[in-house]
């Protein structure tokens, strides 16, 4: 197994600004616009945005919620694993609002495709985006692509890309895994 | 899991019933929302046979598998061919061979579903098996206690009343005791089982003094139909001795956490006072009925190939 750093923490940085920006553009006081970040591993993205859109950018309120999608997936008893839930945690009703999904890496689209049928069971949304760190190209199942993107990657299915958060692994990195 | 099925809770280990509580918190948030239902379930068919009456279990697990997308089917003795004199084995194969994936029991007897798990393919929930085990109840019950008082592991547990005849009992017990936790039995000599104490368990006939003592007393009913011969002169008599008041609970050293397995003959095991009061979480139990069958069965049928 060898590993090669496709972002450093500076370059990180860079983008989550450039991406705080794009929704700024798009959502300016997020008044009418959640971000969602998807279970287990979106939820570091959606928090770190979050912050920086208050901290950098002045928005006053921004509804930040936990979507976990365990429960809608679809390789249910495709495995050997049991798959195993993680916390959801939305304390606003998503009727009528723009939501944004976050998640660190678009792979095939399956999780993004679990996510759209569980957001429905807390209200219909006016629209919903997709934001996403990573996009891996010519790995989608599914038609569907994000409107924000960090970094576009060419990774072929036997490597892995593995995003690694301060709050959570320690340092802001990520890594293109071969195994 | 490290189970195919819920037998009792004698074949699961400690590490089993912490991923079935950390599951049922999940579905707890679930069934919590407006849209109370995830579709992870929706190609799986269960059927729940029962061969012995209830309400609460059998609406508490069809609830659970409908939340999950299951299909379900329901049958129940009184109306087989099980009085034409169908053998158990016949009367679920036929079942199975209409792509049944799982089977709910309930069963006058104790060991029918260890039986039926040898000899038939679907998984089996063991919904009560005579006076021997009723896994989800004890599981509910600790899930209950957890919920309440942030944890199993060390708290001091009562269980009064009938324990001979008690399912409720026996599953509890092995629930409690794999948690951590310290378990009494207190009821009149006649209905506490000879040689309970090799389980593990202490014995205490003075109902004050095992309150005084626990931090949660689980109350049980007087089975009736259970009973073939005298345990106890009377009721009223049982009520004197065994029965919580609220006048018994306000002169304890500290508040404790009344629980009922349902359903409660009022007045007889528990008062309606102390029944309906802010330390009884009876209704709390039957709500974590629910997440905790959602997560038996979605935690099994993920086993299903």
């Amino acid at each position: 197994m060898s590993q090669k750093v496709l972002l450093s923490s500076k370059e990180i940085n860079i983008i989550l600004h450039r991406l705080a920006c794009q929704l700024l553009e798009n959502h300016l006081d997020f008044k009418n616009t959640v971000l969602i970040g998807i279970q287990p591993r979106g939820i570091f993205l959606a928090s770190r945005l979050a912050k920086i859109l208050k901290e950098d950018y002045g928005v006053k309120n921004i509804d930040l919620g936990f979507l976990d999608i365990t429960f809608y997936r679809d390789d249910f008893r495709r495995g050997d694993k049991t798959l195993e839930a993680n916390k959801t945690k939305i304390d606003f009703l998503v009727e009528d609002k723009k939501v944004v999904f976050v998640d660190d890496v678009l792979y095939t689209g399956r999780s993004i495709r679990a996510a759209l049928t569980a957001i429905q069971s807390f209200g219909r949304p006016l629209e919903i985006e997709l934001l996403t760190l990573i996009d891996r190209r010519f790995s989608r199942h599914l038609p569907i692509q994000p409107n924000y993107r960090g970094r576009q990657v060419d990774a072929i299915n036997g490597e892995k890309v593995k995003v690694m958060w301060k709050e959570n692994d320690g340092e802001d990195v990520i890594y293109l895994v071969k195994t | 899991m490290s189970v195919k099925h819920l037998l009792g809770i004698k074949y699961l280990k400690e590490s089993d019933i912490q991923l079935i509580f950390e599951t049922a918190d999940h579905f707890k948030e679930v069934i919590n929302r407006s849209i109370k239902k995830v579709p992870s379930l929706r190609d799986i068919t269960i059927a729940n046979i029962f061969f012995e009456n209830s309400t609460r279990t059998r609406l508490s697990f069809e609830l659970a598998e409908k939340r999950l997308s299951a299909d379900v089917v329901n049958f129940s003795a009184a109306q087989s061919s099980v009085k034409k004199g169908e053998t158990l084995i016949d009367t679920v194969n036929n079942i199975l061979s209409m792509k049944v994936d799982m089977v709910v029991m309930r069963h006058p007897n104790p060991g029918a579903g260890i039986f039926l798990s040898k000899h038939v393919k679907a998984s089996i929930v063991n919904a009560g098996d005579g006076a021997h085990e009723h896994p989800t109840q004890a599981l509910l019950d600790s899930y209950s206690i957890r919920e309440k008082l942030g944890d199993v592991a060390g708290k001091n547990v009562v269980i009064v009343g009938d324990i001979l005849h008690s399912r409720v009992a026996l599953s509890n017990i092995f629930a409690l005791q794999l948690q951590g936790a310290n378990v009494k039995v207190c009821g009149p000599k006649t209905l506490i089982p000879k040689h309970i104490e090799s389980l593990g368990v202490a014995v205490e006939t003075n109902l004050r003094k095992a309150l005084n003592w626990c931090d949660v007393a689980n109350m049980l009913r007087i089975q009736n139909e259970r009973l073939d011969i005298s345990y106890f002169p009377t009721t009223r008599e049982y009520t004197q001795q065994f029965g919580v008041s609220k006048a018994l609970l306000n002169g304890l050293d500290k508040e404790i956490v009344i629980m009922h397995p349902g359903p409660i003959n009022r007045g007889v095991e528990i008062t309606s006072d102390v029944a309906d009061s802010k330390q009884s979480i009876i209704l709390n139990q039957v709500e974590n009925g629910v997440a905790i069958r959602m997560a038996v069965i979605y935690l099994l049928a993920s086993k299903i190939k």
